[in-house]
């Protein structure tokens, strides 16, 4: 029970954030109108994905030095879990866009760079693949992915920032923060993002166990 | 325990409060039908929770039972 409290708080949280989610009053916005209760789904799957690669990256350096082969397990992990993460990010968007942009996929500069940027991580697991060699696989693919890390983080935060989006934050909009993200909207916003994030690090750590138990038997 | 479930109660006759809003609510809202939409999407996430628990506890043997046998 004292090592569960995480995952308690985590569920508590989640649980708290669908609830208020649909139920808690948000501001009248143009176009957006309820829909901005997405909020409060869709973009805390990106933030949990966001510490899934940050969390894999952390350890794709340690195995560097360190060569032990845990640690490569991590960062892979930490990728499968992140990627699931980014998926439903990515589709949970078009839904969005599909009525408030017009079209589920309309080559937002948004949308398309989140795709290269899970096409990316797709390489990395691809690569890792296609290494047999355990050593080597963890050394190159450890490799990869910092320098997949920073391109991700380009490709979503800077890139689409320089030219014209859809997307709130980018293209010369404002972020929702800056002008309807009021007091009572912050108050799920912040819950549901570190509830999701917490879910998603405790399955991350799930698929590790069973990985490392694998392994373990196969020795 | 009592005394909590008495406090919940009472707190939760507040969460009515937010269903007063000055101006016209969307279609959704207006029905009041939106607490079908919140009990069950709750309930399903519930369900996925216990479930991810469970694997939790699934797995905890599973190393219990791994690391005795090395």
């Amino acid at each position: 029970m004292h090592k569960m409290w995480w995952k308690i708080l985590g569920s508590v949280l989640v649980l708290y954030a669908t609830i208020a989610g649909f139920l808690a009053t948000v501001p009248e916005l143009p176009i957006l109108h309820e829909t901005i209760r997405n909020l409060y789904f869709h973009v805390p799957m990106w933030f949990a994905m966001i510490v899934l690669f940050s969390i894999s990256v952390f350890y794709s350096i340690k195995v560097l030095r360190s060569n032990n082969p845990l640690d490569d397990i991590k960062a892979v992990e930490s990728v499968n879990t992140g990627i699931v993460f980014g998926i439903l990010g990515i589709v949970t968007g078009s839904v969005w866009a599909k009525f408030t942009w017009g079209q589920a996929w309309s080559f937002d500069v948004k949308q398309n760079f989140a795709a290269i940027a899970l096409l990316l991580y797709f390489a990395y697991l691809v690569l890792r693949n296609a290494i047999d060699e355990e050593q080597k696989r963890a050394k190159i693919s450890a490799i990869y992915n910092i320098f997949a890390y920073p391109m991700m983080v380009v490709l979503l935060f800077v890139l689409p920032r320089l030219q014209d989006s859809l997307h709130p934050g980018n293209g010369g909009n404002p972020g929702f923060n800056s002008y309807d993200l009021d007091s009572r909207m912050r108050m799920v916003f912040y819950p549901a993002c570190l509830g999701w994030i917490i879910i998603g690090y405790w399955i991350y750590t799930l698929l590790f166990r069973l990985r490392s138990i694998d392994k373990n038997s196969a020795l | 325990m009592k005394k909590i479930s008495t406090t919940l109660l009472l707190v939760l006759a507040a969460v009515q409060l937010f269903a007063q809003t000055a101006t016209a609510p969307d279609s959704l809202y207006a029905s009041d039908k939106i607490y079908v939409v919140v009990i069950c999407a709750g309930i399903i996430l519930l369900g996925l929770i216990i479930f991810l628990f469970s694997i939790d506890r699934r797995l905890k043997k599973i190393e219990k039972k791994s690391s005795g046998k090395i």
